[in-house]
């Protein structure tokens, strides 16, 4: 392995060559932009895979980690010398090195995707390569300020992404995106800095630390009072709540997958999405375990809601992209049941569904872009009898619909099995209501699905091709990883194990 | 007092001031005997090169020792070279947008402008290094007086005229207050020096006066927050930033802001945080007022930020932007945390960068338009687009943003509100929640430049003055969002104004 020291910061920044590259492309000169474009991915990509392959083999993550000094506020002569710094610090454990893996190949297959964009190339890729440098370094920051500040750096590029290359209510989606995340991003920021300024630490590892031992909690600047700690954890529920998110705080998120292009959509699904979940695992879990058992019977009845209330939503829709939108937040409900039941299945199939959906939700919205370039709407009741027509793209969306309801062999039914195995152990009658949502999650998808496929065809396909053989090879892979996940889970599950340990050691058994 | 102790004072302390003040003198000559024709943009820029040495000057003063010179009128401390450098820098930059300002009517009086800026940062460097009331409220008057004429300048432009009446009246109004709160001190007290009151005080609060003093703290508040642009006197700063010549708003937004700061924090802290508001442990009265500023404070960044929300002119929306700017440097103020000095610098530092590189891109699109509507920067991006780029980075620095100063000034002040105890939840969570409205007008610019087609394609250039301020700024605005240790390394050397009594 290469110099090991920069091994992360490599991975995160690669794809700023890109940008560069891009500034001295001419902006007529389509073909290249969007070759720059998928190519400026591939590092990334490589570096990850490059680092689970090691890690399954044995290598120690954790030499991984780098550390730079950053910023000090305020040397005062009176304080420890590392007080008030801000460390510019990167590291992973197995959790966050399946995240950054997901992430890479999400970016790769949506720049792929994006041969349908249309207008201004190169501004579209100079954001799309600078979201990914947001999201692969939410998911290696070692310290909460570093981690807002990706946090953030994500937020931008989707604003313009939504706002400009969106359909027809762009802005306003763009808009209400902005505000939603604006505000959870604000909570989160008040939530990082009550921790920083009274520990005079954001390093999480540390203030797990500090959480720990009374003799360092008398040490900090100002005392956090077990008041102040469940404030902080719901304070964080709400703001990573907004990502996930959790059913009254939705709103925005329907707008931003009707209206984003869809390869935006395959990034905001499969990946951002989950970093309200890794955030919440991560910080939420990590930091406040004691206050998240508490509150876990909540969690739980927040994810059965979010399961049921995506469910018969879907289940009315019109508008396919509207039916892939409910059925996220229905999705996202198993995480929250999987963290409510708050032991090792339970949590484990949490993280398992973000990796699914992740790769399901991609799976899905690539299919709608194919579909939306052919045929120009994602209306259900203009479409129907694509099987005629489009009989490979009709195939694959039958089995992005087949995962997504957690048909046994693909990922979903792993994810949703182990995670309702969780709450059964832990809280049966919750868990009883919720699996009503399983079953409404075949209803709602087959119905729509087949209503496209074998549904009465409703307009003349004369002239509409297939799925051609660059749009095939994503999907195949796609395919290909859900099924691998679904048949072999241990491939997701051994690069868990260390992280799941250390959570259930938090919980204290 | 003899010639001999005169000459016995160490001037050299005052070398800026005395640059200031000769080049001001050297420039109203010039422009009173230069032939009406000639073009007087070469006096701005030999008012830039006097800031400039000025600036070096007070380079080479950073290594002396804390010094007062003239009776304790003059001091020349930590808090005065730092803050020195923020009004330097600032007027240098309002100097050369000054130069390319071409409103529709053209500019007759454009030597006026020069010897004007640099007769208020005369009085806005006097008032930081003051060390006693009667110098402190010439220097404020100084800046003020020179103000009221700039706002005026634009001599045929109605709106100009009626925002110097505005100016004048509000500010004379404000300074009546002021001198009103500066005259229970001496009253109480019978002094002007600062550090004489401050000994002075504990006697008043042992003759039970502490309401007096109190009601002299609340009114020099008041009375100053004219130049900060916050509640309660916030009014002005609408309709004069809309009417002043853009130059002129850049200047009160930043440099005439930055000295307000100076003489709050100035006053604020030598007179009151020492002193108890009770008995002699009771805690200072700075801090038994503290829910009062507070309340201001949170005021202040709640009316700026709402009525921004309805502005359609840029000008206006910026005077309500900056209003809710002066309010969370007010939060860096109240919350009296061990970062107070720091974390206004810093804040300060960033808010010229930004706020400065924004000015003068906007002067540019109206002069060249007539208009400062917000349609005027639809299609920017389509027209120059790295004049957008760079207008961008200082709307996202506006907003908080991460990766810019914005971000790490506003991260400064949190954690001042968050390590006291008790912490200012309420007001942090004003200021958050403030921010957020914000991001609604600021990204309304953003909407313009980057989404909306443009009414006209030609390119819009900037004028070399210009385009020197917004390279500097924009420049700025990154490396000390991405490196700020930079700032703070050089902050460093000042130890946290711990001179500051001395």
């Amino acid at each position: 392995m290469m110099d090991q020291t920069y091994f992360l910061s490599l991975l995160v920044f690669s794809p700023l060559l890109g940008i560069i590259a891009l500034a001295f492309v001419p902006k007529e000169q389509e073909q290249m932009i969007k070759l720059i474009g998928f190519l400026a991915t591939l590092p990334s990509l490589f570096f990850a895979l490059l680092a689970f392959v090691q890690y399954l083999s044995g290598y120690d993550i954790n030499s991984l980690a780098e550390k730079r000094n950053w910023i000090h506020f305020g040397k005062f002569a009176f304080l420890n010398k590392n007080t008030f710094t801000v460390d510019y610090e990167l590291g992973i454990d197995g959790f966050a090195l399946v995240m950054i893996v997901l992430t890479t190949i999400l970016a790769t297959l949506a720049a792929v995707a994006s041969i349908h964009i249309k207008k201004e190339w190169k501004g579209y890729f100079m954001l799309f390569l600078l979201l990914e440098i947001g999201m692969l370094g939410v998911f290696a920051a070692e310290n909460l300020v570093l981690f807002f500040i990706f946090f953030e750096i994500t937020l931008i590029p989707m604003f313009f992404l939504i706002g400009k290359w969106g359909y027809f209510e762009k802005e306003k989606a763009a808009y209400s995106y902005l505000i939603y995340n604006g505000i959870g991003s604000a909570i989160l920021l008040l939530v990082i800095l009550i921790l920083f300024a009274r520990t005079g630490t954001s390093n999480v590892a540390l203030l797990k630390e500090i959480f720990n031992d009374p003799a360092a909690q008398a040490q900090m600047m100002a005392p956090i009072s077990e008041d102040l700690r469940y404030g902080l954890l719901i304070a964080l529920l709400v703001a990573f709540g907004v990502k996930l998110p959790i059913v009254p705080l939705h709103s925005w998120m329907l707008r931003v997958h009707v209206q984003a292009p869809p390869s935006i959509v395959m990034l905001h699904s499969g990946v951002l999405l989950k970093i309200g979940a890794f955030g919440l695992i991560r910080f939420g879990l990590g930091l406040f375990p004691e206050e998240f058992r508490d509150l876990a019977t909540f969690i739980a009845i927040l994810g059965v809601i979010n399961l049921l209330y995506g469910a018969f939503l879907a289940f009315i829709q019109n508008d396919f992209k509207m039916v892939l939108a409910y059925s996220s937040i229905s999705h996202m409900g198993i995480v929250l049941i999987g963290l409510g039941a708050l032991n090792e299945a339970g949590i484990q199939g949490a993280i398992f569904q973000v990796v699914s959906h992740g790769l399901i939700s991609a799976l899905l919205f690539f299919l709608v872009g194919v579909l939306y370039e052919r045929v120009n709407t994602t209306m259900i009741d203009k479409l129907g009898g694509l099987a005629k027509a489009m009989p490979l793209t009709a195939g694959f969306l039958l089995a992005g619909a087949m995962a997504s309801l957690g048909l046994p062999g693909m990922s979903g039914f792993v994810s949703e099995f182990t995670a309702f195995l969780g709450l059964f152990a832990a809280k049966p009658l919750i868990a009883a209501i919720g699996a009503l949502g399983i079953i409404m999650t075949a209803v709602y998808l087959l119905r729509a699905v087949l209503t496209v496929t074998y549904g009465n065809a409703n307009r003349d396909y004369a002239g509409v091709m297939d799925i051609r053989l660059v749009e095939a090879i994503p999907v195949l892979l796609l395919v290909a990883l859900i099924v691998l996940i679904g048949v072999y889970p241990n491939i997701l599950a051994e690069p868990l194990q260390a992280t799941l340990e250390m959570i259930m050691n938090g919980l204290g058994g | 007092m003899d010639l001999k102790t005169l000459l016995q004072y160490e001037w050299g302390i005052m070398t800026p001031e005395f640059t200031i003040l000769g080049v001001a003198t050297i420039l109203s000559l010039i422009d009173l005997f230069m032939p009406d024709e000639k073009d007087r943009r070469l006096l701005g820029w030999f008012a830039f090169a006097g800031v400039i040495v000025a600036l070096i000057s007070l380079v080479g003063l950073l290594p002396v020792e804390v010094t007062s010179i003239l009776e304790d009128t003059f001091r020349l401390d930590s808090f005065a070279k730092a803050f020195k450098f923020i009004l330097l820098a600032g007027a240098a930059c309002v100097i050369l947008l000054s130069m390319d300002y071409q409103p529709a009517e053209g500019m007759p009086y454009r030597g006026e402008f020069y010897y004007l800026f640099l007769a208020a940062l005369l009085g806005a460097m006097m008032m930081t290094s003051s060390g006693d009331l009667i110098t402190m409220f010439v220097g404020l008057e100084l800046l003020s007086i020179s103000s009221y004429i700039l706002v005026g300048l634009r001599k045929k432009y109605v709106p100009s005229n009626e925002s110097a009446m505005k100016y004048v009246i509000n500010g004379g109004i404000s300074t009546a207050i002021t001198l009103f709160g500066m005259s229970y001190i001496f009253g109480l007290t019978g002094t002007t020096n600062l550090k004489a009151i401050a000994g002075q005080l504990s006697t008043v609060i042992d003759m039970g006066q502490q309401y007096l003093l109190a009601l002299a703290l609340l009114m020099l508040f008041v009375g100053l927050s004219f130049k900060l642009a916050s509640a309660p006197f916030h009014m002005w700063a609408p309709d004069v930033y809309q009417g002043a010549p853009t130059p002129v708003t850049a200047f009160l937004s930043v440099v005439s802001k930055t000295a307000g700061f100076v003489i709050v924090l100035r006053l604020m802290i030598y007179i009151f945080a020492g002193t108890p508001a009770e008995g002699t442990n009771s805690a200072s009265m700075l801090l038994s007022m503290q829910d009062y500023i507070a309340f201001l404070a949170g005021a202040t960044m709640i009316i700026g930020n709402t009525i921004a929300l309805r502005q359609r002119n840029v000008k206006r929306m910026f005077a309500y932007s900056s209003i809710a700017h002066a309010g969370y440097l007010l939060v860096g103020f109240v919350t009296m945390s061990m970062f107070i000095i720091d974390s206004i610098w810093f804040y300060l530092v960033a808010y010229l960068l930004m706020n400065l590189g924004a000015f003068a891109i906007l002067q540019v699109i109206a002069d060249k338009s007539g208009s400062e509507d917000i349609s005027q920067f639809a299609g920017l991006y389509r027209r120059s687009p790295l004049v957008a780029v760079a207008m961008g980075i200082f709307i996202l620095s506006l907003a908080g943003i991460p990766g810019t100063a914005g971000f790490i000034g506003k991260v400064n002040i949190f954690l001042g509100a968050f390590v006291t105890e008790p912490a200012h939840y309420v007001l942090a969570a004003v200021m958050i929640a403030t921010t957020v409205i914000s991001y609604v007008y600021y990204f309304g610019i953003l909407t313009q430049m980057f989404f909306r087609p443009a009414a006209e394609q030609t390119p819009v250039k900037l004028p070399l003055g210009v385009m020197m301020v917004v390279i500097f700024c924009a420049i700025g605005t990154i490396v000390f969002g991405v490196v700020p240790s930079i700032v703070y390394d050089f902050l460093n050397q000042f130890e946290h104004f711990g001179d500051f009594f001395s």
